[in-house]
């Protein structure tokens, strides 16, 4: 079900104009902060989360307790030191932690559900710009992001070139390919496959389409992890069992981590939001929005950068994040560029990285 | 700036204040924190280590981890003031192509490379009729990195042919500059500053 849990929350004052032409009202932007904002209000980091993720960045979910999402890399003395730093992670829109989503009451006081308009990578930081603004912060220090909060990064630096002195951006990418579409279809289609859908109106009926989001929640998670850390970690050992079953119980440790991935999964995110945001990251294509060619996109940029992916990420190749260096040198910015190498795959992002802390200490400062 | 490398150091002092730098083959960036902190410079790096990239990133510094034979058509014409390529040119897979490369992204390039016709290059060659393992060329021929060995009579062929403009050379031998004279068989190493 939607959870909507916040500590803070900003309303927007205007409507928020999207990129499907029409402009969303009554906006909310639910938001976690740590650290203190100088003075000067010029110390400030935006953290951007990934599709699942939320603005519990650095403090304990709400819902189940478990420790924030980035906790090893932000915090005092951490690589992102609050210390120093004043860190703002924003929900983004669409979601389902607070921020205005599909689960969000229309103006006729009914949930969105499937009425919410599709909205994209560049919606979710015009919301983010708009919560700056309402916060009085006129320049970031840093924007950073892994996976969809990479793009966001990368979507703030093209199109709101002067709120960033810094750009970091994590296993990410410039665009959705053909197969990052794919695995969202398949995601989608299972969430929409599912009877308790109840095509997007399922707020009020008391019940969800769990088995759905479930299903989708571990093809996508296998697209996060490499093979090799899958064998390293489960092979082909059996769950709880000395032999095969000769039936579909997960007879695999594989198979019981998935499922127990995706039903925990379902605990905390809303079905439809999960459409939502896979197909804003499925529109994503930076230079589409800037007359075709990357390079024009980034044409204005005062910011440096920093790119950083991982030799075992399939999902975000390497190749992707050369793809924006490539243009990012062809505007003629300051860009750094590392490939980490990581067994992990994708999350090698989220997980422990000495390599990675030391990169992003480094560039911050 | 006495920390640095005998060849980096003349760079460093040759490049103009402020200009824009790119650092092919960059290392550690010691040459880039120098010519930034020190000349005001724009520096940039690239890198094939990623250790080593990742120290650069670390340290403050734009690199970029990037092959030099494959990623400077990266750089638009012009881009920086200078390009500079130290101790990288016999490693490249076409010396010559990496040359007209750094003179398409730099409108100044600075190159230096051992010299493969030192004496005592030579002497291992004729005496011993082995190939040489030197200070300055410490690995054996079938593990080093350097798979195109020059010398400056060599070079020096190479840039007329290219009808690329030598502004001013230096010659050094261990941590000494050395004069011009025969420099050919006593320069264990050579850097060059080149125009078009």
């Amino acid at each position: 079900m939607a959870p909507t849990t916040a500590t803070q929350s900003y309303a927007l004052p205007a409507p928020l104009p999207l990129d499907n032409g029409s402009a969303l009202e009554g906006v909310t932007v639910a938001y976690e902060t740590y650290g203190q904002l100088s003075e000067k209000r010029d110390n400030a980091i935006l953290v951007c989360h990934a599709l699942t993720g939320d603005q519990y960045v650095a403090s304990a979910h709400p819902l189940t307790g478990k420790p924030g999402w980035w906790e090893r890399m932000v915090g005092p003395g951490k690589p992102i030191d609050t210390d120093r730093f004043h860190v703002i992670c924003a929900n983004v829109i669409g979601g389902c932690m607070g921020s205005t989503g599909p689960a969000s009451p229309a103006p006729d006081g009914q949930p969105w559900a499937m009425r919410f308009p599709v909205i994209t990578i560049r919606d979710m930081v015009r919301a983010e710009i708009a919560l700056l603004d309402g916060l009085g912060i006129e320049r970031l220090h840093a924007v950073v992001g892994g996976s969809m909060g990479g793009m966001q990064a990368l979507s703030l630096a093209a199109n709101f070139p002067d709120r960033a002195a810094r750009v970091l951006a994590i296993a990410t990418t410039a665009r959705h390919s053909a197969q990052n579409i794919a695995f969202h279809e398949v995601g989608r289609q299972a969430v929409m496959a599912d009877p308790e859908w109840q095509s997007g109106d399922y707020y009020g009926s008391g019940r969800a389409p769990d088995k759905g989001l479930s299903v989708a929640r571990m093809a996508a998670h296998i697209t996060y992890l490499s093979e090799n850390g899958l064998t390293e970690k489960f092979g082909r050992n059996l769950q709880d069992r000395e032999a095969k079953s000769f039936g579909f119980d997960a007879d695999f440790q594989v198979e019981s981590y998935l499922r127990y991935q995706g039903s925990g999964f379902t605990q905390r995110f809303d079905a439809n939001s999960y459409l939502y945001i896979t197909r804003a990251m499925d529109y994503f294509d930076i230079a589409e929005e800037h007359g075709g060619r990357l390079a024009d996109a980034f044409a204005g940029a005062t910011a440096r950068f920093c790119l950083v992916s991982f030799d075992s990420d399939w999902l975000y190749p390497t190749a992707e994040s050369r793809h924006v260096v490539h243009a990012l040198n062809a505007a003629g910015a300051a860009v750094s560029f590392v490939e980490l190498s990581a067994p992990h795959g994708h999350d090698s992002f989220l997980l422990e990285h000495a390599a990675l802390d030391r990169v992003v200490k480094g560039f911050i400062e | 700036m006495s920390a640095l490398r005998p060849d980096l150091a003349v760079i460093a002092r040759n490049v103009r204040t402020g200009a824009r730098v790119l650092d092919i083959g960059c290392g550690d960036g010691a040459l880039m924190a120098e010519l930034q902190g020190e000349r005001g410079c724009d520096a940039r790096g690239m890198e094939v280590d990623p250790v080593l990239v990742e120290r650069c990133v670390a340290r403050g510094l734009s690199v970029v981890q990037g092959d030099a034979d494959r990623d400077l058509a990266d750089y638009p014409d012009k881009a920086f003031d200078y390009a500079i390529l130290s101790q990288t040119l016999q490693t490249a897979a076409r010396p010559d192509r990496m040359l007209d490369e750094l003179l398409r992204v730099g409108r100044q390039a600075f190159v230096s490379f051992p010299n493969f016709a030192h004496w005592r290059t030579r002497a291992a060659l004729t005496l011993r009729g082995r190939m040489p393992v030197t200070r300055h060329l410490p690995v054996s021929w079938y593990e080093t990195e350097n798979i195109h060995h020059v010398t400056v009579a060599d070079f020096r062929e190479l840039i007329a042919a290219k009808g690329v403009r030598c502004e001013r050379a230096w010659y050094f031998s261990g941590e000494r500059a050395l004069s011009p004279a025969f420099a050919n068989l006593r320069a264990e190493y050579a850097l060059f500053e080149l125009s078009r």
